[in-house]
């Protein structure tokens, strides 16, 4: 812990967020206790299903899920102050300011009746008190900075004209208008081509680079996690199961769930006849989770004692930046894991592992 | 554009002279009396009848008559004369329709104001008691005869014989240019009851589009750039839910114009309406088909004018 302790403070520090929403059906608990910290410059993607919690999370860091029917418990300390507590004027003043989002179809985030000068030029002067003039250069400056040729031309136009990318492009250049010091991108690329995306990926990570900006980057692809993450959080049911420098987290994961995920991706260097593996079953109710380890019913290696015990974040004393929460002993994950890489399929890792169906915690 | 615009109205003649040769037809199939008899008098004799017949020209067949008729209109746009009392119909229908003008966006006006005002209320409040109260009242003024409504106001309000005399000049318009301050108390009801049914339609229509446009993701990129609440609705919610609202204003509009019989009739205002609802009951064919006309030609202009105002208020929108 002394490496890390060493690090300046961090800018964004999230400790036990929880977010749930009462609905008629029953409390949706979207985001149920999860902490990451995020340091200037540096990327953390958080990488989940469809209904893990992951955008909902995000949407609370800037106070953007406040509904009426909404609580949101925790902790988010951003440079210092907390912004769970924090007023909706002052949350208000640090949106668009110090914190920017970008967000996933950018057709839809865009008002489709203002033309893209009149949007970019409102963020500017949402904080900042300049002529229209001045903040009309300034957008059209980021715009060229963001890879859009043509820009006053492009500005007078309205979003509906442009490609995808070059959408997705003026959302970024909106986020940046003001320097925000965090970036939140939810699902930046999912809307746009396969070619698109990584260019997109590029534009962000020099833009990173250029301002020393920190950014959460929400996805499900982990081929982006591998692109552009320095640390990763997987998140499942709204908690995260796992936690890691990106570089560990794809090369050695720990998680039956994060196997699950590495696995459902197709690979080059595989033979095209190997199936593809998909995570059994479906992302659980928010509503009635499952009991003790919330992965368990999509588990190929669960045990009886793991519908009761619930899992905790920890990390082995070993490796404190890797951290798992799961039942599982961790010299058999990572013979399974092993096993896996090779190409057996669960059943076959499960039988082929000494020890793999030991329950460390038989029922009584 | 301008060749959509120059297509729309080569049709709208066409239109036009469709609704005339209808009108005709209508007529003499169900007329709704002889115009001959009824013009003669309380006691007519035989030969008086036949006169004025052959005076108005009724003797002749009615494709003859029709012929004649629309023979005038295009050449000389010559709606014809009055049965009854020999008037220009042209200028008994221009005469009247200041009245019907000033009554029609007179109302407007109101029911626009009061409709948004209420429909962004409820819809950035939505299960309040305030918005329940708004859509509660809504209901009552939509389900609200405009004929009880008049009276009542009348009864309550008027000078004469309210019981809180407030309101003077009511059942007695006078022109706009002839006495500003007397046109706008004459006309205060009449607007208040014509408008009262479109703006509790328009609030409810409002808050339902603006609901929908306030979980739109643009609205949530409004948010995030840290705009005002206020700014996010008025300006991003609005713009995204006005659309409608405008379409059904201008069609409306158009409607009204072609004469709000019932209004008129309430509050003795000397409007197309009356001017229709008098001709109909003096089987006054040349007066039936001016106002007509005048009817069918502003609805048709309402919706051309929607159309091209969609495109402006829509990008998307391109016409072809």
């Amino acid at each position: 812990m002394s490496a890390l302790s060493a690090l300046p403070r961090p800018l964004l520090e999230v400790r036990d967020l929880r977010v749930s929403f009462d609905t008629d059906d029953g409390v949706v608990h979207a985001v149920d206790g999860i902490s990451y910290t995020v340091h200037a410059g540096r990327t953390l993607t958080i990488v989940g299903e469809s209904g893990s919690g992951k955008s909902v999370s995000c949407d609370a860091l800037i106070g953007l899920s406040r509904a009426a029917r909404t609580r949101i418990g925790g902790a988010i300390l951003f440079d210092g102050r907390d912004l769970v507590s924090a007023s909706e004027d002052e949350l208000r003043r640090l949106r668009g300011n110090r914190i920017a989002m970008i967000f996933q179809d950018p057709l839809s985030a865009l008002h489709p009746y203002f033309t893209i000068a009149d949007q970019l030029v409102e963020a500017v002067r949402a904080h900042r008190d300049v002529p229209k003039r001045a903040a009309l250069e300034h957008v059209l400056e980021l715009l060229r900075r963001v890879g859009i040729a043509d820009a006053p031309r492009r500005a007078r136009g309205y979003p509906h004209e442009l490609s995808g990318g070059l959408r997705q492009r003026v959302m970024i250049a909106m986020a940046l208008v003001n320097d925000p010091e965090l970036l939140i991108a939810d699902e930046p690329t999912t809307a746009l081509d396969v070619t698109v995306q990584a260019q997109i990926l590029e534009l962000l990570g020099e833009l990173q680079r250029e301002r020393e900006m920190a950014m959460v980057l929400v996805t499900h692809d982990l081929g982006i996690v591998a692109e552009v993450a320095d640390d990763v959080a997987v998140m499942y049911a709204g908690r995260i199961v796992e936690r890691a420098p990106a570089r560990e987290l794809l090369s050695a994961p720990e998680h039956p769930y994060t196997w699950g995920l590495l696995q459902s991706i197709p690979r080059l260097d595989r033979p095209r006849e190997e199936e593809l593996v998909a995570i059994a079953g479906r992302p659980p109710s928010l509503i009635e989770r499952p009991s003790g380890c919330h992965f368990h019913p999509r588990c190929a290696f669960v045990r009886e004692s793991h519908r009761r015990l619930r899992p905790e974040l920890a990390a082995p004393a070993d490796d404190p930046g890797h951290e798992t929460a799961c039942l599982l002993a961790g010299g058999a994950r990572r013979a399974l894991w092993l096993a896996l890489r090779h190409g057996a399929t669960p059943q076959q890792a499960r039988a082929a592992v000494p020890g793999a169906d030991d329950d460390p915690a038989p029922a009584p | 554009m301008t060749r959509y615009v120059v297509r729309r109205l080569l049709w709208t003649a066409l239109l036009l002279l469709i609704v005339s040769v209808l009108t005709f037809v209508v007529f003499y199939l169900l007329p709704s009396a002889d115009p001959a008899r009824l013009r003669a008098g309380p006691h007519p004799t035989t030969e008086l009848i036949a006169a004025i017949r052959d005076q108005l020209g009724l003797d002749r067949p009615w494709t003859v008559q029709l012929g004649d008729y629309l023979r005038q209109l295009v050449l000389h746009f010559d709606l014809g004369h009055s049965y009854r009392n020999d008037v220009d119909v042209r200028d008994a229908i221009l005469e009247r329709l200041p009245a019907t003008i000033s009554l029609a966006f007179g109302a407007l006006v109101l029911w626009l104001t009061v409709g948004i005002v209420v429909g962004v209320i409820s819809a950035t409040r939505p299960g309040t008691w305030l918005d329940r109260l708004a859509m509660g009242g809504a209901l009552i003024a939509i389900s609200a005869p405009v004929y009880w409504l008049g009276l009542v106001a009348l009864y309550l309000l008027s000078e004469d014989i309210g019981v809180l005399p407030i309101l003077p000049g009511q059942g007695s318009y006078v022109g706009l240019t002839e006495d500003p301050w007397r046109w706008f108390t004459s006309l205060l009801l009449p607007w208040c009851v014509l408008a009262s049914g479109y703006a509790a339609i328009y609030a409810r229509l409002l808050r339902a589009t603006m609901i929908e446009t306030l979980s739109q993701d643009y609205i949530r990129t409004a948010r995030a750039k840290g705009l005002r609440r206020r700014r996010v609705v008025l300006r991003h919610g609005l713009r995204g839910a006005i659309t409608p609202i405008v379409t059904a204003a201008g069609l409306d509009l158009g409607a009204i114009l072609g004469g709000a019989i019932l209004t008129e009739r309430v509050f003795n205002i000397p409007g197309l309406g009356t001017l229709a609802f008098d001709a109909i009951g003096n089987a006054d064919l040349p007066v039936i088909q001016g106002t007509v006309l005048f009817g069918a030609l502003f609805i048709i202009v309402a919706n051309l004018v929607v159309d091209v105002l969609y495109t402006l208020l829509d990008p998307r929108v391109r016409v072809a």
